[in-house]
């Protein structure tokens, strides 16, 4: 498989292994965001300030005072051409959602009868998707997680909502996501997480990260509250909610 | 009581910046950071700053700030209209922009209008006392984060200090206004240069585009004649697979108008971009006010890497050509030295 390199201006290239959303394409997208994170530990790569996984691209920053793209694009290459390691270990994360509020969950019997499901289906559909966190975007702790199972694909809201609440849990596509903040949104709004996918006071703000497997574990209103409240005091132990890959 | 410096009244879009947040694009972080890194680094560099220190960004209207220090140097580098200081006892009184000025306990800098640009820098001799957020002090407020409560200034607020009082030493300035240069914008094709006609990319670099009032720290809406896409706009043409965003990524929606993406941009996006901005370029961007118009000119990346580095040379020469600047009636101590009237003290005291 062959990749092409696109110019984005003398600060920035893409890396783009393919046109398609596809699983083998984003690991190796991942891939080679792992590698050249582990060729600057080394103290390679002088130059590279940082790269930006996408779907099917990763998107590598310099600076053209310390490098420049006839330096690095070839290094790239070389790591590339070495081979980069598929269906990498990934975090697998488990994340609380209510679906049990009508608050939390205004689209849910809307999606019910738009895929002919029951509430319960609907709900049984989410929990059971395979989704892996593709890309972090749009704004800070914006996760695009793919994998929703296909029963449940709709397009998104013909009319956006100005206020989704934060750490709301929607659907659209084949996708799922968690509101950071709070903000507009057009898609259906089927739970809440009591969790905060940005919380500036943690010393890493965002909690999911490209290449994590998620899932999601259903509670009860009682221990949303429960979490909540752990979460707004800043007690609450994150590290529980991830397994050893 | 704490080194400070208060907002006695605010400017209209104040924000601490230093030159961004990197590191952190792949968790959606926007790198935020100055919009113009030339003046912050002169500005750092008149107060013997690192150029990356955090400094006051002043957008369209600057504030008044009351000095709770028992001195400080500042350096202010843009046009501000007026720019004045203020003693408790003493009338206002004008100051130059593009030097650093020495402060007192008690002084109010009253700062007034950014002229013929959008930003207007204010650099403080040892920087803020304020904690980085992931690395970086450049405020980021639509996430709340970073500079000052991660937020624009507000009356009442006191902006704590890294130093009490200033360090000894004369008071510098530029010798001669920065040459950003004119003439086209420079740009580099790609990454979607395909998802546009022959055509679409001609319109693009030949024609004017005008600076719209939908313009801010987060990008530049241009207004001027339509680009057109490759394939309609109706059958996708407009979309790609959202990928990374670059500092100066020209993306062009489906209305065919190019919007230049600037420090606060969002990481990733999904409309393909025609071109991206030469990074020698980027402060003159980040200057423009609406209403002004531009033109695009395009380069290869190893040219634009090329005038970057130039553009460096030509920073450190400025800097390493900075003037004393001399109070009015004052003694120029450095310039004596330089001028070998004291010479015979020195030379005494080294023999002895």
């Amino acid at each position: 498989m062959s990749v092409r390199y696109l110019s984005c201006g003398d600060t920035a290239f893409t890396v783009e292994f393919g046109n398609e959303i596809s699983p083998e394409i984003n690991g190796r997208v991942m891939a080679l965001h792992a590698a050249i994170g582990r060729a600057r530990e080394a103290g390679d790569l002088t130059g590279v300030v940082e790269t930006v996984p996408t779907m099917r691209s990763l998107m590598v920053t310099y600076d053209p005072l310390a490098a420049s793209r006839a330096d690095l694009q070839p290094r790239i290459d070389m790591l590339i051409a070495r081979g980069l390691p598929t269906g990498m270990a990934s975090r697998r994360v488990t994340l609380p959602c209510c679906y049990d509020d009508a608050e939390f969950a205004p689209d849910l019997a809307e999606v019910a009868e738009r895929t002919k499901k029951t509430v319960e289906q609907v709900i049984a559909a989410h929990l059971a998707s395979p989704f892996k966190v593709y890309v972090l975007g749009f704004m800070p702790g914006l996760a695009y997680v793919a994998g929703l199972d296909r029963s449940l694909y709709l397009p998104r809201r013909a009319q956006p909502r100005v206020r989704v609440p934060r750490s709301s849990v929607a659907i659209a596509m084949d996708m799922t996501t968690i509101y950071p903040f709070e903000s507009p949104g057009g898609w259906h709004l089927i739970g809440r997480t009591p969790l905060w996918m940005f919380d500036k006071r943690r010393e890493q703000p965002v909690f999911l990260a490209p290449g994590d497997s998620l899932s999601f574990q259903r509670v009860d209103r009682k221990t949303f509250d429960r979490i909540a409240h752990d979460v707004e005091a800043g007690t609450f132990d994150w590290i529980k909610l991830v397994n050893a890959p | 009581m704490s080194a400070a410096l208060k907002v006695v009244r605010a400017g209209l879009f104040d924000t601490l910046q230093d030159l961004g947040r990197t590191g952190f694009m792949a968790f959606g972080m926007p790198t935020a950071g100055a919009m113009d890194r030339v003046a912050l680094t002169l500005a750092n560099a008149l107060v013997s700053n690192p150029a990356n220190t955090a400094g006051l960004e002043i957008g369209v209207m600057g504030p008044d700030l009351l000095v709770e220090a028992d001195s400080v140097h500042v350096a202010l580098v843009g046009p501000l209209s007026p720019a004045l200081v203020e003693g408790p006892d003493t009338p206002p009184k004008p100051i130059e922009s593009d030097r650093s000025h020495l402060l007192k306990r008690g002084q109010t800098l009253r700062l007034g209008m950014v002229e013929g640009s959008s930003t207007a820098y204010l650099a403080i001799a040892g920087g803020f006392a304020l904690a980085p957020f992931m690395g970086s002090l450049s405020t980021y407020p639509r996430a709340g984060v970073g500079g000052f409560e991660g937020r624009k200034l507000a009356a009442g607020d006191a902006l704590p200090l890294a130093r009490d009082h200033a360090a000894p030493g004369d008071d510098r300035k530029l010798a001669a206004p920065f040459d950003y240069g004119r003439g086209p914008v420079r740009i580099v094709w790609g990454p979607q240069e395909e998802y546009f006609t022959d055509t679409g990319r001609r319109t693009f670099v030949e024609a004017d585009y005008r600076v719209s009032k939908e313009a801010d720290r987060m990008g530049i809406r241009f207004e001027g004649p339509a680009i057109e896409h490759a394939v309609s706009v109706a059958k996708g043409g407009a979309d790609i697979i959202s990928d990374g965003i670059a500092p100066g990524a020209i993306q062009v929606p489906g209305t065919g108008l190019p919007i230049v993406l600037l420090a606060d941009r969002q990481t990733v996006g999904g409309y393909p971009k025609i071109a991206t901005v030469a990074s020698v370029d980027l402060p003159r961007l980040g200057r423009l006010l609406p209403g002004q118009t531009v033109r695009f000119r395009a380069v290869s990346v190893e040219d634009a890497e090329k005038l970057r580095r130039e553009q460096e040379a030509l920073l450190v020469r400025a800097i390493a050509d900075f003037k004393v600047a001399r109070p009015p009636g004052g003694i120029d101590l450095a310039r004596l030295y330089e001028e070998n009237l004291i010479d015979g003290v020195v030379f005494a005291h080294t023999k002895a």
